[in-house]
C-alpha cells in the first residue's frame, strides 16, 4: 500500500492549525472563536495521526483519543460559557468582555 | 515540660476565647484574663527551680522532624526566664487595656492576642532555630490581624506594612538558618537545627558575614533599629491599645533578644567586625528618632518613634558586647517594657476618651484628669532615664559598657539622653499643662483613670521604681547566662577595641 | 545615732509618698505637718548626727545600706558617707530647707495645689541629701537628676502659664546638657579606674595619674560641664533667670541655697581630681570670674525683684567657682554656706514683698515700703549687707577668704582679686538699687499694700536667717580633715582696706543714685551707648540670642522639616517604584482574547524560532 507520505500530513496539520489560529485571532463572534479553536484542535490530532503512523506507534492515537475527549469537553464548557454570556451582555461580540484589563 | 504548658494554655485558651463568644460577648476577656494569670502564675514557679549544669531551669527536647534534624527543643534560662515573666505580666496589663475598648469579635481579638503571646513565649524558649523560626512567625500573623481588624483609620495600610517588613526580613533570617543548617550538615555529616550543634559551626569570612547579616536584619527590623524601622510607627499609632502594649513591650525585645542569644554568639567574629557598624546604628537610632519624635503631633506616633530611639541603646549595649553592657541591654529591655506599654495605654485611654491622637488640640488636661497626669508624668520621667527608675539603669550601664568598647560613638548616644528629655518634656507639656482646651473635641468623656486602670498603671510603676532601686534581683538572673554568653567571646571582640 | 544617717532622706521621701498617695485630699494643716515636719524632723536626725561625729573625732563615716547594682567589677551601693563636707551640706539642706518649708506653708497657703507643692518640695530635699550623702558618683548622679527633676516641676509649677512651662523646660535640658557630660565623665573614670566610689576613685586617681595626666583633664572637664550646668555658670548659665517663674520659696531653696550650688559640692568633692588637673582648676576659676562679672552687669540693668537676685545668685556661684579654681577649697564651701542663709533670706523677703503687693514683682512698681513692711525690710537690709560682704556680717567673712585666697596665687591671682574685687563693687552697686528703690522714694505701687502678708510661719524663718546672716560668719566648719590644712594667705592692710571699701563704694554710689538722687540714671541712660549698653545687659549679653540661633531653631528646623521621616520616605518610594512599574505592565493586560492569543503565539513563535537557531 502506497503510504502518503509523512510531511504532506504535517503539512495540512500545520495550514488547519493556522487557519484556526487565523480565526481565533480575527473574528469577534465568539461562536467563530470556538469553532477555530476546534480547528487548532484537530490540526494538533491530526499531527499525532500522522505521526503515530509515521513510527508505528499506538501513543499517537491514544493521544488522539484524548484530544477528541478534551474537545467534547472544551465544546460542552465554551459553549455553556457562551450562553452565559449572551444571556448577560444580549451579544456575542468578544471584545464586550475586555472588563478584566489592567 | 512546663515551657510546653506555658505556651499550649495560651494556645488553647485562644481558642476557647474564640469559641465561647458565641455563649456570651463577655466571655472571650474573661477566658483571657484567666488564661494569663494562669500563666503568669506558672511562670513564677519557674523563679524557684533549680537551674540545671547549663544554667537552664526548664527544658524539654523531643524528636519533630528527625529526618532533618529538627527537634522541639524549649530550654529557659536567667535570660529568659526574665522575659518570659515580662511577656507574660504585660499579658495581663494587655488583656486589661482591651477589657472595654475592643467590643466587636472580642472572640477573635482575644484569639489572636493570646496566640502573639504564645509566638512571643515561643521564640523566647525555642532552641531549636526551625522551632523559633516557627514562633517567629507565629508571634506575627495574629498581630497582623490584630492591627488590621481593630486598629484605627489607616489600619489595613499599617498592618500590611508591618506584615511586609517582618515577613521579608524573617525570610532572610530563614535563609540564614537553613544555611547554617547546611554547614553543619557539610561539616558534621547531619543536618541539625539545635542552637547547641550550630553554635560549634565553623564558618568564616564573606560568607559569614552574610549568614550573621541575615538574623542582624530580621533582628534589627522587630528591634527596630534605622533603618528598618519605618513599619513601627504606622504600626504603633494604628494598632489597638492591647496591640500596642503587646507590640512595644514585648514584641520589640524579641529582636533585642535575638540578637543577644543567636547574631552574636552564633557569629562571633563577623559580628565582632561588623561591631562597629551596628553601633554606629544604633547611635544614629538614638539620636535620628528622638529628633523625629520631637516633631510629630500623633502622640502614637510619637511614643513609637521614642521606642526606637531607646531601642538603640540595646544595639549599642549588645555590639559593646562586655558584662555591663550587656546587663545594661537586658534592663533597657525590661524597663522599657513597661515604660512604653505603660505610654501607649496613656495615649490609648486618651484617644478612647476624647478619640483623637493629635496633640495640638490636646492641653492642660492636668487639673481635668489629676491621676493621669501624675501617671503620665511618672513613665514620661522614666522614659527620660531618671535615675531611680530602671530605665535609668538600662540606659547608665548600656553606656557605660559601651564606653569601653567606643568612645566616640557612646558620646554620640550620650546625647540621646539630652534629646530624651526634649521630647518627654515636650509631651507634657502639650497635653497636660498649659490652658485648658478642649475646642477640637468633645470632652464629656474625658475622664481620670478608673480604679482597673491605676491597678495596671501602679503595677507597673511599682515594677520600675523596683528595677531602678534594686535592679540586682534582675542582673542577678541574667548575670550567669551572659557571663557565659561572653565566656571566649569576649576577648575577640576587646581584641577589636585594642586595634 | 549615726548609723541612722539613712534616716535623712527617708523622712522627707516618706512625706513625699504619704503626699502623693493621698492625692490632695489631706486638709491643709496635715500637709503643712508632714510637709515641714518631714523636713525639721530630718534637720534634727542631721543636727544629732553632726554632733556625735564632731564629738566622736573621726575623718569620716560609711553607713552601707544595700547594694544598688553589682555588674562584674562595677558596684555602686546605697551607701552614705559622712565627712566635714557632707556634714555642712546636710545641715545647710535641711537646716534652710526646713525654715523655707516653714515659711512655705504660709507662702503657698491660698494655692490649690498645696499639696502638690509640698510633694515636689519633699522629693527635692530628699534627692539632694541623696546627693550629698552618697559616697559613690551614680548615688550622687541619682541625686544630681533627682534634684533636677525637681527644679522642673517646681519651676513649672504653675503649669496654666506656657510660659512657666517653658522656663521649666529650658531648666531641665539646659542643666541635663550639663549632666550628660558628667555622666561621660563617669564612664571615663570608671573606664580608667575601675570605680565609681568617690574615695577610691579619687585614691586610684592620686596613683595612676600624674599631675597634668591628659585623662585626668578629661575627666575633670566633663565633671566641670555638669557643675557649671547645675550651678548656672558660663556657658550653661541662661535657665537661672528664667527659672524664677517658680514660687518663690523655690527660688530661695532650689535656686539659691541649695541646688545651685551642687556644682560647687561636686568639684569640692572631687577636688583631688582638680588638682591633678590644674588646667581645669585654673578654668574653674576664669569661669567663675567671668560669670560673676556678666551676672554683675546683667544685675545692674534688670527691674524684675527675682530675677535681680537670681543674677546675684549667679553672680555669687561665680565668687564661689573662683574660689574652687585658686584651690580656696574650704572658702568656696564656705561661702557657699553664707551665701545659703544670705540669699535664702533675700528670696524670703522678695516673697513677702511680692505677696503683700498682690504678685507685683516690678520693682519700680514698688517703692517707700519702708514703713508698711518693717519685717521685709529688715530683712533686706541684712541680706543685703550679707550679700555686699558689709564687715562682719557673714558674707564679708567668706567673701574675704576668697579674695585673699585669689591674692595669694600666682600667675593670674592679681586678675582673679581685682575682677572680684570689681564684682563686689557692682554688687554693691546692683543690690543697693535694689533696695533703694523697692524701700524708698515715693510709692508708685498700683495697689499700696494694707500690711505685711505672712503670720508667724513666715517671719519666724525670716527672723532666723536674719540671724544667721548676720553671725553665719563666726561658724567653725570642720573642713581641714576633707581638704587638708589651707595655707594662710594674707593681705597687706591696705589690700584689706581696699577690698572692704570697695563694696562700700558701691553702695555709696547706688545710694547717691537712688537715695539721694544727687545723680540721675536719666542723664545716664541719655547717651546711645548707655542705651545699647543696658538692652545688650538686660538680654544677659545675649546669650539666649545666641543659643536660640545656634542650638534651638536649627533643631526645631530640622525637626519641622523631616517631620515624615526620611527613612520612611525611603520605603514609600519603594513603593512608587513598584506602582510605577506595575502602570506601565499592566497596559499588556488588555482584557481581549485575541490579544493574549496572539500573545502567545508569538511567543511559541520565538520560543521555535529560538530553539532552531540553537
Amino acid at each position: 500500500m502506497e503510504s502518503i507520505p509523512v510531511e504532506h500530513g504535517l503539512i495540512l496539520a500545520a495550514i488547519l492549525f493556522s487557519i484556526g489560529l487565523i480565526g481565533v485571532l480575527t473574528r469577534r463572534n465568539i461562536v467563530f472563536v470556538l469553532m477555530s479553536l476546534e480547528i487548532m484542535l484537530n490540526a494538533g490530532g491530526l499531527a499525532f495521526i500522522v505521526a503515530a503512523a509515521r513510527w508505528g506507534h499506538a501513543e499517537g492515537q491514544i493521544m488522539f483519543l484524548m484530544i477528541l475527549t478534551l474537545a467534547a469537553a472544551e465544546v460542552a464548557v465554551g459553549l455553556g460559557l457562551i450562553i452565559q454570556m449572551f444571556r448577560r451582555y444580549k451579544t456575542v461580540d468578544i471584545n464586550v468582555l475586555s472588563e478584566m484589563k489592567g | 515540660m512546663i515551657l510546653v504548658w506555658l505556651i499550649s494554655i495560651l494556645f488553647v485558651g485562644g481558642v476557647i476565647a474564640w469559641l465561647s463568644e458565641r455563649i456570651n460577648p463577655n466571655f472571650p476577656r474573661l477566658i483571657a484574663l484567666i488564661t494569663v494569670l494562669l500563666d503568669l502564675a506558672l511562670m513564677l514557679t519557674l523563679l524557684g527551680a533549680e537551674p540545671s549544669s547549663g544554667g537552664w531551669v526548664a527544658s524539654v527536647e523531643a524528636d519533630w522532624i528527625p529526618r532533618f534534624g529538627i527537634s522541639f527543643y524549649l530550654a529557659a534560662d536567667g535570660l529568659s526566664v526574665l522575659l518570659l515573666l515580662l511577656t507574660g505580666f504585660l499579658g495581663v496589663i494587655a488583656v486589661g487595656s482591651a477589657w472595654d475598648e475592643i467590643k466587636e469579635r472580642s472572640g477573635f481579638f482575644y484569639f489572636n492576642l493570646l496566640w502573639t503571646l504564645a509566638g512571643v513565649l515561643g521564640v523566647f524558649a525555642a532552641l531549636d532555630l526551625f522551632l523559633f523560626f516557627f514562633f517567629w512567625e507565629v508571634m506575627l500573623i495574629p498581630m497582623y490581624f490584630i492591627i488590621a481588624i481593630w486598629g484605627h483609620e489607616n489600619k489595613n495600610y499599617a498592618a500590611m506594612k508591618f506584615f511586609i517588613f517582618t515577613q521579608v526580613t524573617g525570610m532572610l533570617m530563614l535563609v540564614s538558618i537553613l544555611a547554617l543548617a547546611y554547614f553543619h550538615y557539610v561539616q558534621n555529616g547531619v543536618i541539625s537545627f539545635n542552637y547547641h550543634d550550630l553554635l560549634t559551626v565553623q564558618t568564616s569570612g564573606s560568607l559569614e558575614m552574610w549568614i550573621m547579616l541575615g538574623f542582624f536584619i530580621a533582628f534589627t527590623t522587630k528591634l527596630p533599629s534605622v533603618p528598618f524601622h519605618a513599619w513601627l510607627p504606622d504600626a504603633h499609632s494604628q494598632a489597638p491599645t492591647a496591640g500596642s502594649v503587646i507590640l512595644a513591650g514585648v514584641l520589640l525585645k524579641t529582636g533585642a533578644y535575638g540578637l543577644i542569644r543567636f547574631a552574636v554568639p552564633l557569629f562571633p567574629e563577623a559580628s565582632m567586625s561588623f561591631a562597629p557598624i551596628a553601633m554606629t546604628l544604633a547611635a544614629i537610632s538614638i539620636l535620628y528618632c528622638a529628633k523625629v519624635a520631637f516633631a510629630q503631633t500623633d502622640i502614637k506616633r510619637l511614643i513609637a518613634y521614642t521606642s526606637v530611639s531607646h531601642m538603640g541603646f540595646v544595639t549599642l549595649g549588645v555590639y559593646a558586647w562586655n558584662e555591663q553592657a550587656l546587663q545594661g541591654a537586658v534592663m533597657t529591655m525590661l524597663a522599657h517594657g513597661l515604660s512604653a506599654a505603660a505610654l501607649f495605654m496613656l495615649a490609648g485611654g486618651l484617644q478612647h476618651r476624647i478619640h483623637t491622637r493629635s496633640m495640638p488640640d490636646m492641653g492642660g488636661f492636668w487639673a481635668k484628669v489629676p491621676r493621669m497626669a501624675v501617671v503620665a508624668l511618672f513613665f514620661s520621667v522614666a522614659a527620660l532615664g531618671m535615675p531611680g527608675l530602671g530605665n535609668f539603669i538600662g540606659e547608665f550601664l548600656a553606656l557605660l559598657g559601651a564606653f569601653q568598647a567606643n568612645i566616640t560613638l557612646t558620646v554620640v548616644s550620650a546625647f540621646g539622653l539630652i534629646l530624651a528629655s526634649v521630647y518627654s518634656l515636650w509631651v507634657i507639656q502639650k497635653i497636660f499643662h498649659g490652658e485648658y482646651k478642649n475646642s477640637e473635641f468633645d470632652d464629656s468623656h474625658l475622664t481620670d483613670l478608673t480604679r482597673r486602670e491605676m491597678v495596671y498603671f501602679g503595677a507597673m510603676m511599682i515594677g520600675l521604681v523596683w528595677m531602678g532601686m534594686y535592679p540586682q534581683s534582675f542582673l542577678a538572673m541574667s548575670q550567669p547566662v551572659l557571663l557565659e554568653l561572653l565566656n571566649g567571646t569576649e576577648e575577640l571582640f576587646a581584641a577589636v577595641v585594642q586595634n | 545615732m549615726q548609723e541612722f544617717i539613712w534616716l535623712l532622706p527617708t523622712y522627707p521621701l516618706l512625706g513625699f509618698l504619704a503626699l502623693v498617695l493621698t492625692s490632695g485630699r489631706l486638709p491643709k494643716n496635715i500637709v503643712a505637718i508632714i510637709g515641714a515636719g518631714s523636713v525639721g524632723l530630718s534637720f534634727l536626725t542631721a543636727a544629732i548626727i553632726a554632733a556625735q561625729f564632731l564629738a566622736s573625732g573621726e575623718d569620716y563615716f560609711v553607713k552601707e545600706v544595700w547594694t544598688w547594682m553589682a555588674v562584674g567589677d562595677f558596684t555602686p551601693g546605697f551607701n552614705f558617707y559622712l565627712d566635714g563636707l557632707s556634714l555642712v551640706m546636710m545641715l545647710v539642706i535641711t537646716g534652710v530647707g526646713f525654715l523655707i518649708h516653714m515659711y512655705a506653708t504660709g507662702y503657698m497657703a491660698d494655692d490649690p495645689s498645696y499639696s502638690r507643692f509640698f510633694s515636689y518640695m519633699n522629693l527635692f530635699v530628699a534627692a539632694m541629701l541623696m546627693l550629698v550623702l552618697g559616697d559613690n558618683l551614680v548615688l550622687l548622679y541619682l541625686g544630681w537628676e533627682g534634684v533636677g527633676l525637681c527644679s522642673y516641676l517646681l519651676i513649672g509649677f504653675w503649669y496654666t502659664n506656657p510660659d512657666n512651662g517653658y522656663a521649666a523646660r529650658k531648666a531641665f535640658v539646659v542643666t541635663r546638657v550639663g549632666d550628660t557630660a558628667m555622666a561621660l565623665g563617669l564612664f571615663l573614670l570608671f573606664a580608667e579606674l575601675g570605680t565609681l566610689n568617690i574615695q577610691d576613685m579619687l585614691h586610684a586617681a592620686e596613683l595612676e595619674w600624674e599631675v597634668g595626666n591628659g585623662l585626668a583633664v578629661a575627666a575633670a572637664l566633663l565633671l566641670l560641664g555638669g557643675a557649671v550646668g547645675k550651678s548656672a555658670q558660663l556657658p550653661l548659665q541662661t535657665w537661672l533667670p528664667d527659672a524664677m517663674a517658680g514660687p518663690t520659696p523655690i527660688s530661695a531653696l532650689i535656686h539659691a541655697a541649695t541646688m545651685v550650688t551642687a556644682g560647687v559640692y561636686l568639684i569640692a568633692r572631687t577636688h583631688i581630681l582638680f588638682e591633678l588637673a590644674p588646667s581645669v582648676q585654673m578654668l574653674v576659676a576664669w569661669i567663675g570670674l567671668i560669670t560673676l562679672l556678666l551676672a554683675g552687669f546683667i544685675a545692674l540693668t534688670q527691674s524684675d525683684i527675682k530675677r535681680i537676685l537670681a543674677f546675684s545668685t549667679m553672680s555669687q556661684i561665680g565668687y564661689m567657682f573662683l574660689a574652687l579654681g585658686v584651690g580656696a577649697w574650704s572658702a568656696g564651701i564656705f561661702h557657699l554656706m553664707t551665701h545659703a542663709f544670705f540669699k535664702a533670706l533675700l528670696f524670703l523677703a522678695s516673697g513677702s514683698v511680692i505677696l503683700s503687693l498682690h504678685h507685683e514683682q516690678d520693682i519700680f512698681k514698688m517703692g517707700a515700703l519702708r514703713k508698711k513692711l518693717p519685717v521685709s525690710f529688715f530683712s533686706f537690709l541684712i541680706g543685703s549687707l550679707a550679700l555686699t560682704a558689709f564687715p562682719f556680717t557673714s558674707g564679708y567673712f567668706s567673701k574675704d577668704e576668697i579674695l585673699i585666697a585669689a591674692h595669694g596665687l600666682e600667675g593670674p591671682g592679681m586678675i582673679f582679686f581685682f575682677g572680684g574685687v570689681l564684682g563686689a563693687f557692682l554688687t554693691g552697686i546692683y543690690t543697693f538699687r535694689l533696695f533703694f528703690i523697692v524701700f524708698f522714694g515715693e510709692s508708685k505701687a498700683a495697689h499700696p499694700p494694707e500690711k505685711e502678708y505672712g503670720g508667724w510661719n513666715m517671719n519666724g524663718p525670716l527672723i532666723l536667717l536674719m540671724i544667721l546672716s548676720l553671725v553665719g560668719g563666726f561658724f567653725a566648719i570642720p573642713l581641714d580633715a576633707v581638704f587638708g590644712q589651707h595655707e594662710e594667705h594674707h593681705v597687706s592692710t591696705l589690700m584689706h582696706g581696699f577690698m572692704i571699701a570697695v563694696p562700700l563704694i558701691g553702695i555709696g554710689i547706688s545710694a547717691a543714685f537712688f537715695y539721694f538722687k544727687i545723680w540721675s540714671v536719666e542723664k545716664l541712660m541719655a547717651s546711645s551707648l548707655a542705651q545699647t549698653l543696658h538692652k545688650f545687659w538686660h538680654s544677659g549679653w545675649g546669650f539666649d540670642w545666641l543659643y536660640d540661633r545656634v542650638f534651638v531653631f536649627p533643631f526645631l528646623w530640622l525637626a519641622r522639616i523631616n517631620k515624615a521621616d526620611l527613612v520612611d520616605g525611603f520605603y514609600a518610594l519603594i513603593v512608587e517604584i513598584s506602582r510605577a512599574a506595575n502602570s506601565m505592565i499592566v497596559k499588556t493586560q488588555t482584557g481581549y482574547i485575541r490579544w493574549y492569543a496572539l500573545s502567545i503565539a508569538a511567543g511559541v513563535v520565538v520560543l521555535i524560532t529560538v530553539g532552531v537557531m540553537l
